[in-house]
């Protein structure tokens, strides 16, 4: 047994030590308040621009807020708001993914042709719509983020529907009186799952970066919330005398991104699951 | 009255293709009509292509031809409303070639084993288990084998569960899609016999469907020889099948290896040489 999760760990280091971190990062998001030294929006201007020092592990911003706690703070938006992007987004594409393959013919041509339709606008311009019609926040970025992302699921998963429906265990619960929503539940939804998982993990990395890049465009988390995005954006008044403000923010959209993007990419080469 | 008649049936499959012209239709069944009395077994033999396990399938009820009619015991399985398709179904079972390709991957056989009973009998889960431990055992399995993966069963095995979910309801007719036809020699014998047994005792009828004539014969009380989508023989006795003068039927009766190449009736390569 132990010698079994040594040759794991050997083989897979890649898949190993990323879990390990988005564990880690998991953890902080979960305990954030507990750890965090300072309240993320406490202003404290005699403190402004501090070096980082006991009170302050990674010094303070423009305002004197507590940088390290920011950061804990803006995992927090950060990773929560992805993974709500990735599970709204994974939900639609799941239904309208098994309903457009399993059904075919018309249906699906409507639905595919629809979401092909969604697909030609690129995300960024639905969020500067709805930021135009009800003003900037995190709300109209998500909304447009999964407007579009649920469309790349629900193709992935109306192919792997396709496919699954010619085998023969499909006809013979057809045969043994299943209904279609047996079927669904026994035999689709179970044998798409694993792939999407994996998929997911990708998605992840995408749904970070585009809800900082939104809000440091101004557009997502209006300040005072920290979020890391909004943090680079606060920050690159002070690129010259205080660049730490901005390269920490970084780091961490870095650090959770390639991670993801790594585990994503050794996990489907591991399971032999193509994207997109 | 039997208890399958087939009626007439036509099918055929269009394809379309975009900027391509005309649309092509390609004839799969043609006027095909037999029938199949309660407690026989009908072999349909036919070569690759010829429409047979399209035929299956239309008796099957999952593929809807474009005219004649399918009656399974005096009802019209395509147009009977819901409640008696759903209680046709009970009496229809099918086993497939490929023994591993007919079961989810992720299931247990006793999950396997017990989909019909959960669709169509509401049992206690004891009552279930003990269900699937009595068709496991009947089948020449045993009860220890109810929890594993399709993946830990070897062909024969595998298709053994195949049969079990298909007696799970007590069926009327079983449409035996070349069911026996990429195992070896000696399961193949095996899974024959158990086929005979079931046969017996549940006064089954099958529908045998293969391009083996030798697997059919020792199953089979009718053979009907099936080519290019026309029912062209229909033979109710083995030497009738093997005295036809039919070109298809010569065809395929040469194709059997006899038992020393002495008797052989076709030139092969290796006796020109």
């Amino acid at each position: 047994m132990k010698a079994k999760l040594r040759d794991i760990l050997k083989s897979q280091k890649v898949i190993v030590i990323c879990s390990l971190i988005l564990c880690v990062l998991f953890l902080i998001t979960i305990f954030a308040p507990w750890i965090a030294p300072n309240e993320p929006i406490a202003v404290n201007l005699t403190h402004k621009l501090q070096q980082p020092s006991l009170d302050y592990p990674l010094g303070t911003d423009h305002l004197g807020r507590c940088t390290f706690s920011r950061i804990l703070y803006g995992a927090r938006i950060s990773i929560g708001f992805a993974m709500l992007i990735f599970i709204s987004a994974l939900s639609i594409g799941l239904i309208i993914g098994i309903i457009a393959g399993y059904k075919g013919g018309w249906v699906d041509q409507l639905l595919m042709r629809f979401g092909d339709g969604l697909m030609a606008i690129p995300s960024l311009l639905f969020v500067l719509g709805f930021v135009g019609i009800w003003g900037a926040g995190l709300k109209q970025v998500i909304l447009g983020l999964i407007l579009v992302q649920w469309v790349y699921y629900a193709r992935v998963i109306r192919g792997m529907v396709l496919s699954l429906k010619e085998q023969n265990y499909i006809t013979a619960a057809i045969i043994s009186g299943s209904s279609t929503w047996t079927i669904m539940k026994k035999h689709i939804i179970p044998n798409v799952l694993p792939s999407l998982a994996v998929m997911g993990t990708l998605e992840m990395g995408w749904a970070i970066m585009n809800l900082s890049s939104m809000s440091f465009l101004g557009l997502g988390v209006q300040p005072p919330i920290p979020e890391w995005g909004a943090m680079i954006h606060e920050g690159k008044s002070y690129i010259r005398t205080h660049p730490a403000l901005m390269i920490y923010p970084g780091l961490m959209i870095m650090l959770v991104v390639v991670t993801f993007n790594l585990l994503g990419e050794s996990l489907s080469e591991r399971f032999g699951v193509k994207r997109r | 009255m039997s208890l399958l008649q087939v009626k007439q049936v036509n099918l055929s499959f269009h394809s379309r293709k975009l900027f391509k012209g005309k649309d092509q239709t390609n004839k799969v069944l043609n006027d095909i009509s037999f029938a199949i009395d309660e407690g026989t077994c009908l072999g349909l033999i036919g070569t690759s292509g010829a429409g047979k396990s399209t035929l299956g399938k239309v008796i099957l009820g999952i593929q809807r031809p474009q005219q004649g009619q399918v009656l399974f015991q005096g009802y019209d399985i395509y147009n009977a409303d819901k409640a008696t398709q759903h209680k046709i179904r009970r009496d229809l079972q099918v086993v497939f070639q490929d023994s591993y390709s007919a079961v989810n991957p992720r299931m247990t056989a006793e999950r396997i084993i017990s989909e019909p009973l959960e669709n169509y009998e509401k049992l206690t889960i004891g009552e279930q288990r003990r269900r699937v431990i009595e068709l496991l055992e009947r089948v020449g399995l045993n009860e220890k084998d109810i929890k594993k993966y399709p993946h830990q069963f070897s062909g024969g095995q595998l298709q053994r569960i195949n049969i079990a979910r298909a007696i799970a309801l007590k069926p009327k007719l079983i449409v035996l899609d070349e069911s026996v036809s990429s195992l070896d020699m000696v399961t193949q014998s095996l899974i024959l016999q158990l086929l005979n047994e079931l046969k017996d005792d549940f006064g089954l009828s099958y529908l045998f469907i293969t391009h083996d004539i030798k697997a059919a014969f020792s199953i089979s009380d009718h053979i009907a020889v099936l080519e290019k989508g026309e029912l062209v023989e229909h033979y109710h006795s083995k030497d009738q099948f093997l005295s036809s003068k039919h070109p298809a039927v010569k065809r395929l009766r040469d194709s059997i290896l006899a038992e020393h190449p002495r008797f052989r009736t076709i030139t092969t390569r290796a006796n020109m040489g």
